[in-house]
């Protein structure tokens, strides 16, 4: 689905990153985890074609990224970025249906189809309360599940999530998290970075470190996420501890 | 959307009651009965009874006056409209890329140079096309920096720079020929409209028009982030430039008919957007509909409640300002 192939990244005229390299099954979710600047959000917006590589291929079900555009990389990928107030009072529907706008032409607007699509989007993420209400006015966690709804009206096979946990209050992160599980469950592949190691056992099958623009190392949770990797890109001492049921949590370790 | 349909229905019904008092009013009065009898001699449906004059009153006089009122007042509602979509920020108003003083300098120029009428109004378009031209030039080439801010600086600054050449101008020109002649140009009016004036811009305000409505989905998508919309598959570049060219092309096409009209820009898409809420496809139309009533209303104004014309610029900043300030004070959460 994607293949990431020693992609150097970075700003025009700054690489951020290099030496990236993994793949990403349908159905498949990898956690990203690095420190404050480790080129996570860089990482991600070059995987979305908004900003070019530096070097390194990304190919989207064997195509290269840089020869799609972005109308046909929007329709593969969707892309949930962190929550924002917004400047306008859009209602979350009309939101929502923004996500269909790669799927039709220049100068059309939404269809019946659309708006089946994302009605149904809305309604699975269990938001159809909150359809009619104003985007700006409704809380931080309802619009990151608007913000995922809206993803997942563009009928996309990855889902790139930009710290989808972060300012969300303790439940809203789980029930987000156990959103990206019912995702994978429908063949879709998902990428989401966070800070909380945490949430890569809850919901990832792969994990991928990144400390300093590069990949310390790529593989599943329990076997990355050690205190010795851990160490490395934060600078703290944890302890991973099995909590039973295959689950595992960070705690610091005591001094 | 029934919100909506009322909307139209009522603003419409606003836009027809006003253009009929506005034939019906001034120094010489003409009846609602003598306008239905002109309107349906008009279509051929009746025999002309009128005097003449009533007929060259409302032909020769009102008829263009009104016409530019509404095609004024709608095309700075929709520039605004789509500008103020675009720089996610409710308070833009169309010459934010100086379009209005670029279009001052034109039209100055030309009244230092005694051009005559027809060049005062051309250079004003030309003018106004050269500014934002040069804006969007410059601002477009600073990289690094978020796109719509580097093109609202810019526009701040050359507006500037245009505006001391303004002084400079006036400053250097006849106080007693050409000084009243720029004076009344720039504080806007639509006293001296003539049919040709019409005739010319009123196919460069559709031209700038035409994308507007068939990109109407679109330009919902210009309000979010720029990473957000192209990720959502919007080429936000090129949007961006048939926007600000069609923006420009209505603002500069106004400009060159009327003059300087503050507010309306700035204010009318404002209202609108209370009313149906900021979906582009629904908040034009009733957008533009504000803009023509109120530009008319306001000229009708201007003419018949002093002995001498009011400029209509001063009008609307009277009403704009508190009616601005109302609707801020009124709209704490979100536009």
């Amino acid at each position: 689905m994607l293949e990431v192939e020693s992609l150097a990244f970075g700003f025009p005229g700054r690489i951020v990153g290099k030496g990236v390299g993994f793949s990403l099954a349908a159905g498949e979710v990898m956690c990203v985890l690095g420190p404050n600047g480790g080129g996570k959000t860089t990482l991600f917006r070059t995987l979305l074609g908004l900003l070019p590589p530096h070097g390194g291929a990304v190919r989207l079900q064997g195509t290269p990224l840089e020869t799609l555009t972005r109308a046909e990389v929007a329709r593969r990928v969707g892309y949930v970025p962190q929550a924002h107030a917004g400047t306008f009072a859009f209602t979350v529907r009309e939101m929502v249906l923004m996500g269909r706008t790669a799927h039709l032409g220049a100068f059309a607007a939404p269809g019946a189809r659309d708006r089946e699509v994302a009605e149904h989007a809305i309604d699975s993420l269990g938001i159809a309360h909150l359809a009619h209400q104003r985007f700006t006015e409704i809380s931080g966690g309802e619009r990151q599940l608007a913000l995922v709804a809206r993803a997942l009206a563009q009928e996309p096979l990855l889902m790139v999530m930009d710290e989808p946990t972060a300012s969300l209050d303790f439940g809203n992160r789980l029930r987000v998290l156990e959103r990206i599980g019912e995702l994978a469950g429908r063949g879709i592949a998902v990428l989401f970075s966070t800070h909380d190691p945490d949430h890569a056992f809850l919901c990832a099958q792969r994990a991928l470190l990144l400390a300093d623009g590069r990949a310390l190392e790529v593989g599943a949770p329990r076997e990355v996420i050690r205190p010795d990797t851990l160490r490395r890109m934060y600078g703290v001492a944890v302890r991973v501890i099995d909590a039973g049921n295959g689950l595992h949590v960070c705690l610091p370790e005591p001094r | 959307m029934r919100r909506a349909t009322l909307a139209y229905v009522l603003a419409l019904a606003a836009l027809a009651a006003l253009t009929a008092l506005a034939f019906a009013v001034g120094r010489y009065p003409v009846s609602l009965g003598e306008l239905a009898t002109l309107l349906a001699a008009k279509l051929g449906a009746a025999h002309d009874t009128l005097a003449p004059n009533v007929e060259s009153v409302v032909m020769q006089v009102r008829g263009p006056r009104v016409l530019a009122a509404l095609l004024v007042g709608a095309a700075l509602a929709a520039a605004g409209t789509a500008y103020q979509g675009m720089f996610r920020n409710p308070l833009v108003s169309p010459d934010i890329l100086g379009v209005s003083t670029g279009a001052a300098l034109g039209a100055v120029g030309a009244i230092f140079l005694s051009l005559g009428v027809f060049a005062t109004q051309l250079f004003a378009f030309g003018g106004g096309l050269a500014a934002v031209g040069l804006v969007y030039w410059i601002g477009s080439r600073m990289r690094g920096h978020e796109p719509m801010l580097a093109l609202v600086l810019t526009g701040v600054v050359i507006g500037t720079l245009l505006g001391s050449a303004i002084a400079l101008l006036k400053y250097l020109a006849d106080p007693y020929n050409q000084l009243p002649a720029i004076t009344f140009w720039l504080l806007g009016s639509l006293s001296t409209t003539a049919p040709q004036d019409l005739a010319v811009a009123a196919p460069f305000a559709l031209a700038g028009l035409a994308p507007m409505l068939l990109l109407r989905w679109r330009m919902n998508l210009l309000a979010l982030p720029d990473d957000e919309a192209r990720a959502l598959g919007v080429d936000t570049r090129r949007l961006r430039s048939v926007v600000v060219a069609a923006a420009t092309l209505m603002t500069a096409a106004a400009v060159a008919v009327s003059g300087i009209i503050g507010w309306v820009g700035l204010l009318i898409p404002h209202a609108a957007r209370l009313v149906v809420g900021p979906d582009f496809g629904r908040l034009l139309p009733l957008s533009m509909l504000i803009g023509a009533a109120f530009l008319l209303a306001v000229d009708t104004l201007c003419r018949t409640i002093a002995p001498i014309e009011i400029p209509p610029g001063v009008l609307t900043a009277l009403i704009g300002t508190p009616f601005f300030l109302w609707l801020f004070a009124l709209s704490r959460r979100g536009w």
